[in-house]
């Protein structure tokens, strides 16, 4: 009989995790950081996803938003959309739920040393792009310019923002976050976060552009990055589409030919590009 | 003329020789599965012996349409393909993953599910069944992580592949370049011959599984009228085809196709009920179901086969990415044809031609594809 | 401090907006612009005055904002370096839309909106280069009000 050959089991059963702690950021946005039960803990490179599973209820692929090296846990953040979220985002402190990955490929950070960065977040779409700053910083003297461009829909929407006061404050980070939405008492700009890309400087021939947020925004940002010079084959997007089994096994997460689990969630716009604006691709 | 036969020369067994191998495979410890007749149809499922067969019996298909009708022969395998496949068996329709408890301190534990334990033999595998394991294998198995499930039950099986006799009107084998030949991918396969009064089986060996199974039974060398014979059976097979399928330059035709016209005439037709994608042989899209008991301390994982055209399928926040049944046509034929191409370098259509029968309004994949190339202009 | 003293079509070409602009062509709005200065909390123009000037920015921010009774204004958009304030000078019965208030403390170039259509009118290649850099500025800020419209990062 032939060598019977099987997928490493912790990647179709969850490993328990304990919530270490829990961060409500927004009314509806919650951060846990998880650490394994006695287990060891995998390396997860930034832009990288977990399958995260409330106990009889159901498992969602869920963003990690700062890897192990920047503090207690490993941190996922999660809005609460759904009866998974929901339940995911009540979690006690010393409470456990079942954890599966890391999965997808992560932001190219070593194809973007030497570069220019520009970092274009819109909304929770921050959260899978935290660690690549993270990681970008640890290692500025690696990368050129740093360009952080982040938009949120309100003032009160604004996540992360003790960090994003720190990265501000780096002499050696162009962070420039902006709303949607705002009354008069807001300092900051105002307009949808394309615009901030026009205002930017950065070398279009010699960056790396990495998008993260809603998909409208995030075509929209690679039409600014497009119209500023930066090639296709420069701007990477992370693509979000349901997925139950993380590992290319279940067809759903289909994105034209792309599984979106294992191809992606990161994906070069160069890649993507004729099917981007396809309807109910 | 039949190919060098690596495990042995061509054999030919009677009637009596299949039931003592259909004895010997159960007497090995596997669970033979078979054509059965039941619920008028020719479906696969557990047999014991020869006598479970549908002898005498054939179908005939047309898209929407199926039903069973007398033979005037004997034969046990004279008819094409009907709702079942053989995913049902390798890659079933209800699976459970894992189970999880959670103890008093609210700790949680995982089992995984145990490997099914006893392993099948396939009575009757069709050359295209035989393509369209061989593609499962590629997106079940091949790929960087293996489904463990499937990998347990696949590389244990017994494979006895039949020669297709009777083709169906919606049989397009051939320009999937899947058939009817069996030539890979079996451990034995049998071609029926009939004479008016000579009922017995030809049969090649595919493996030394194979030939170790056949050296159990009697069998006696074929000579060159049976070899002839065997060979005018698959010749006429293939020149009955009732269907044809263009697969020059598909790809790119439904690639760069996402709005034609057709997809709209199509939708107007599609209930999108799904009924193509469970009979397909090589759908493989699954969902996931979580279920708890009432106190919370016990826990499941359930897998089941899941379809392109359920609203479901494409659930993002909010709402579905395919919400009309436009898109989720479009998703299923350009996979089906195109990206399956890109993701697993074959295609993912063998020509069994099990959609167009079993779909409620007929709609033959073979006819979209030609009205596409056809109103684009890509040569045919 | 050297001495050097930029002239008016000088500083005009230093901005985004003017680039590659004609030489000839600069020194005729050389001729309707002037330097300004505004403090956090002034107002370039208020909603229903007269168009009669709009701003070339080179620092500072301003912000487009509109009343509303009974709350604070509802910023539409923000405005830095490099970026223009006001198309409204350019289309009858050229008045403000907005109001303009300045939010950082601003330096920049105002031109006189009135002595620009009259030179635009009789000179019609002045006025095409002058329209070729406004459309895209107005489609640039169409187009980001849309996608504001569309409240991307709205619960669902």
């Amino acid at each position: 009989m032939p060598d019977v050959r099987f997928a490493p089991a912790d990647l179709l059963v969850p490993t328990p995790y304990r919530v270490v702690e829990r961060v409500r950021e927004l009314d509806d946005v919650t951060t846990l950081r998880l650490e394994p039960r006695g287990g060891e803990r995998t390396r997860v490179n930034p832009g990288q996803f977990n399958m995260l599973y409330a106990f009889g209820i159901g498992e969602a692929a869920i963003s990690v938003s700062a890897a192990w090296e920047t503090g207690r846990g490993l941190s996922h953040t999660i809005r609460d959309v759904g009866m998974v979220s929901h339940a995911l985002s009540h979690m006690e402190e010393g409470a456990e739920v079942g954890l599966r990955g890391p999965f997808g490929s992560g932001w190219p950070l070593d194809r973007a040393e030497g570069r220019d960065i520009v970092i274009v977040a819109g909304g929770l779409g921050l959260a899978p792009l935290r660690p690549a700053i993270e990681a970008v910083l640890a290692r500025r003297e690696r990368y050129g310019r740093v360009t952080v461009l982040i938009g949120f829909r309100s003032p009160k929407d604004i996540l992360f923002p003790r960090q994003i006061r720190d990265w501000r404050e780096r002499p050696d980070v162009e962070l420039h976050a902006t709303v949607d939405h705002s009354a008069a008492d807001w300092r900051g700009h105002v307009g949808v976060v394309p615009t901030l890309i026009q205002r930017t400087a950065f070398d279009p021939e010699n960056c790396l552009a990495f998008v993260c947020g809603p998909e409208i925004m995030m075509r929209f940002s690679a039409q600014a990055l497009l119209g500023a010079g930066v090639s296709p084959a420069r701007i990477h997007l992370s693509m979000e589409r349901n997925m139950k089994c993380a590992i290319g096994h279940c067809g759903r997460c289909q994105f034209g030919p792309h599984f979106v689990c294992k191809d992606g969630p990161v994906f070069p716009l160069e890649l993507i590009a004729p099917i981007l604006s396809v309807r109910e691709i | 003329m039949m190919e060098e036969a690596k495990h042995g020369p061509p054999a030919l067994i009677g009637p009596d020789d299949l039931e003592l191998l259909i004895q010997a495979l159960t007497h090995s410890g596997r669970q033979v599965v078979g054509p059965v007749l039941r619920d008028e149809a020719i479906v696969y499922d557990h047999i014991d012996s020869i006598a479970d067969l549908p002898a005498g019996w054939t179908d005939r298909q047309a898209p929407g349409h199926y039903t069973l009708e007398p033979r005037a022969d004997a034969a046990v395998f004279g008819y094409a393909v009907g709702p079942h496949s053989w995913k049902r068996f390798l890659h079933p329709p209800v699976q459970t993953v894992w189970s999880a408890s959670r103890d008093a301190g609210d700790g949680l534990g995982f089992d995984l599910a145990p490997d099914p334990a006893r392993p099948y033999a396939f009575v009757g595998v069709r050359a295209c069944e035989l393509r369209a394991i061989e593609i499962q294998d590629k997106v079940l198995r091949d790929g960087a992580t293996p489904d463990r499930a499937y990998v347990a039950r696949r590389d244990r099986v017994f494979i006895v592949a039949v020669n297709c006799s009777q083709p169906a009107e919606t049989c397009f084998c051939v320009s999937m370049d899947a058939g009817p030949r069996a030539k890979t991918g079996f451990d034995l396969a049998l071609t029926e011959l009939l004479d008016d009064d000579l009922h017995q089986f030809l049969v090649e060996i595919g493996s030394e599984a194979g030939a170790q199974m056949l050296a159990g039974i009697p069998h006696r060398q074929a000579d060159e009228t049976a070899l002839s014979q065997a060979n005018a059976v698959l010749e006429r097979t293939s020149a009955g085809m009732g269907r044809r399928m263009e697969t020059d330059g598909i790809k790119e035709l439904l690639q760069n196709n996402p709005d034609h016209p057709r997809w709209d005439d199509v939708a107007n037709r599609c209930l999108s009920c799904g009924n193509c994608t469970m009979v397909c042989p090589t759908c493989f899209c699954t969902t996931a179901e979580d279920t708890g008991d009432l106190a919370n301390r016990t826990a499941e994982r359930v897998q089941k086969w899941d379809s392109c055209f359920s609203l479901d399928f494409s659930y993002i926040r909010g709402g579905s990415v395919r919400s009309s049944t436009r898109s989720r046509y479009r998703q299923w034929l350009t996979h089906k044809l195109a990206n399956w191409i890109d993701q697993f370098g074959t295609s993912g259509c063998v020509g069994c031609g099990r959609c167009m029968t079993w779909c409620p309004v007929g709609i033959d994949l073979t006819e979209e594809a030609r009205a596409i190339r056809a109103e684009t202009g890509v040569p045919k | 401090m050297s001495a050097v003293v930029s002239t008016m079509d000088q500083i005009l070409g230093q901005h985004r907006f003017f680039a590659d602009f004609p030489p000839d062509f600069a020194e005729l709005i050389a001729g309707c612009a002037r330097n300004t200065h505004y403090k956090p909390g002034e107002y370039l123009a208020h909603e229903s005055d007269r168009a009669d000037s709009f701003f070339i920015l080179s620092k500072g921010k301003v912000a487009l904002e509109v009343a509303v009774p009974g709350k604070s204004p509802v910023v539409i958009a923000t405005l830095g370096a490099q970026d223009v304030v006001g198309v409204s000078w350019l289309v009858a019965p050229y008045c403000w839309l907005f109001d303009a208030r300045v939010m950082e403390d601003m330096r920049g170039i105002s031109i006189d909106a009135k002595c620009l259509r009259v030179k635009c009118d009789a000179d019609h290649d002045l006025g095409y280069e002058m329209m070729k850099r406004l459309l895209p500025v107005l489609t640039q800020r169409l187009h980001a009000t849309r996608m504001q419209i569309l409240d991307v990062y709205g619960k669902s």
